[in-house]
């Protein structure tokens, strides 16, 4: 039986080999991803970011346990649930710790569960280059949540946005003044923003400060607000909540799902899913198109030739800019 | 093609507290360039080779000092193998006594690693078991 047979049937240790394949970028790995490709697109991709510390693991643990208690509207059964940790890795040695799994042991031996963690391996957008194709994998596997945690993300680590279709922004207390909520960046991408750790005192400031600055942005998020109008305007528009959640103690959660289920039928109803799918999948072709070309390129350079033009830049000799413009002088692209 | 990067799992079976030592290998592994899912304390053996499975890991490394070695490690060993994950190097490290460390190492563990081990004898076992030569790495 081929792997992508396993696959589809739910064979979990064909679908772990899959994945260090995807990640290795072995081409086995692109041709069972090729071949499962038409069995994807049913999951409900949500993306949980926020800085490091703010409990995004613990969140992501007691989310999937509610999730798995928690039919979709109009189910029966709890949807399987996916999860895709990534933690980064050092620029130095290449090697990374990845611990969101300390995090997550509630979520053992429950076979509707599959967690995977992924080094960020140098990728620079608070997820790894392969994290969306492990997505797709999870999907075909027959996952119908696939929560994806970034790193601890700072101001810009905003590449998620483009990779799921809901994403959840956490905030812990004290994190920064009201001028921190209105910089642009990662609040921004919220379609629900979670203020975890809200038995922290100061908590209330935190969600005063955000609840304050959404209403700045107008009814709902800024990013949806535009879409809209770029669209001629929808009937439904996503206001986007501020929860409170005490992750470590399960507190909040079950309101945290209920909107999770109530975006997926908001992007459905309104038409943003179609719209956000094919967002997401530009972004991910122009990201390996990018990547193949630079690829492509470089092999065709004689040897050395690269490295030597750096070096030229580095002597001040050439500005980048002027050096790329003679690198790819006669390529026809 | 990405050259192929080792991944481990390191883990505390049972319910002794002290992960110290693991955070040390831990950190070794993660400075030669591997991958280290660390799992935290008190894993069940199911938990285990839950882990092993899902994150594809080329070796685990069990972590135990309670002296909960023989009851916990051939389970360990068994659920692994069973579970068709064949290929799997599987490492201990604590404090097991000599005769135990033989025992292991007939039911699979490929090796035992007493107190005061450096961590450069583990980077390189933990090399040899995943198939890679240490330059391999990028």
């Amino acid at each position: 039986m081929t792997s992508t047979d396993l696959i589809l049937q739910g064979d979990r240790l064909a679908l772990a080999r899959l994945l260090t394949q995807i990640e290795n970028e072995s081409p086995e790995g692109l041709e069972t991803l090729g071949a499962l490709y038409p069995h994807t697109g049913q999951a409900h991709l949500v993306g949980i970011t926020g800085a490091p510390g703010t409990g995004k693991s613990t969140l992501v643990n007691q989310l999937a346990l509610h999730l798995r208690k928690q039919p979709m509207p109009g189910e029966d059964i709890p949807p399987r649930v996916g999860v895709v940790a990534v933690d980064p890795s050092s620029p130095f040695s290449g090697g990374a710790i990845l611990g969101d799994r300390i995090r997550m042991r509630d979520l053992a031996g429950d076979p509707g569960v599959f967690i995977r963690s992924m080094a960020s391996r140098g990728a620079l957008g608070g997820l790894a280059r392969a994290t969306a194709a492990v997505g797709l994998a999870l999907d075909a596997a027959g996952f119908h949540i696939i929560l994806i945690e970034t790193v601890g993300a700072g101001q810009a680590e905003v590449d998620i946005a483009s990779n799921a279709h809901t994403t959840v922004v956490i905030e812990a207390p004290s994190m920064g003044d009201a001028v921190q909520a209105n910089k642009a960046g990662i609040l921004e991408i919220a379609d629900i923003l979670v203020v975890n750790k809200a038995d922290i005192p100061g908590a209330d400031n935190t969600v005063a400060t955000l609840r304050l600055s959404l209403e700045m942005a107008g009814s709902g998020n800024a990013q949806i607000a535009v879409e809209d109008r770029a669209e001629g305007g929808r009937e439904r528009s996503w206001e986007i909540p501020v929860l409170e959640t005490v992750a470590i103690k399960g507190e909040g959660m079950p309101d945290l799902v209920d909107k999770i289920y109530s975006h997926r039928e908001y992007l459905t109803t309104s038409g943003m899913w179609e719209i956000r799918e094919g967002k997401r999948v530009r972004s991910q072709m122009e990201s390996l198109l990018r990547d193949e070309l630079v690829k492509r390129f470089l092999k065709r350079q004689p040897d050395g030739r690269f490295e030597d033009t750096v070096q030229v830049v580095v002597n001040r000799e050439r500005s980048p800019a002027q050096a790329i413009e003679e690198l790819l002088k006669g390529e026809k692209l | 093609m990405v050259k192929k990067k080792i991944r481990v799992l390191i883990c505390k079976p049972g319910l002794d507290g002290h992960d110290r030592g693991a955070m040390v290998v831990a950190r070794a592994l993660r400075d030669a360039g591997m991958e280290v899912i660390y799992t935290g304390l008190r894993q069940t053996p199911e938990m285990i080779a839950e882990s092993t499975l899902q994150e594809d890991v080329d070796v685990v490394g069990l972590s135990i000092l309670s002296g909960a070695h023989m009851a916990l490690v051939p389970k360990i060993v068994e659920l692994i193998r069973g579970q068709g994950q064949k290929d799997v190097g599987i490492v201990l490290g604590g404090i097991i006594p000599d005769e135990d460390a033989n025992k292991l190492k007939e039911l699979g563990v490929a090796e035992v690693f007493g107190p005061g081990t450096n961590t450069q004898e583990i980077i390189r076992t933990v090399f040899d078991l995943a198939g890679v030569e240490a330059n391999d790495i990028d």
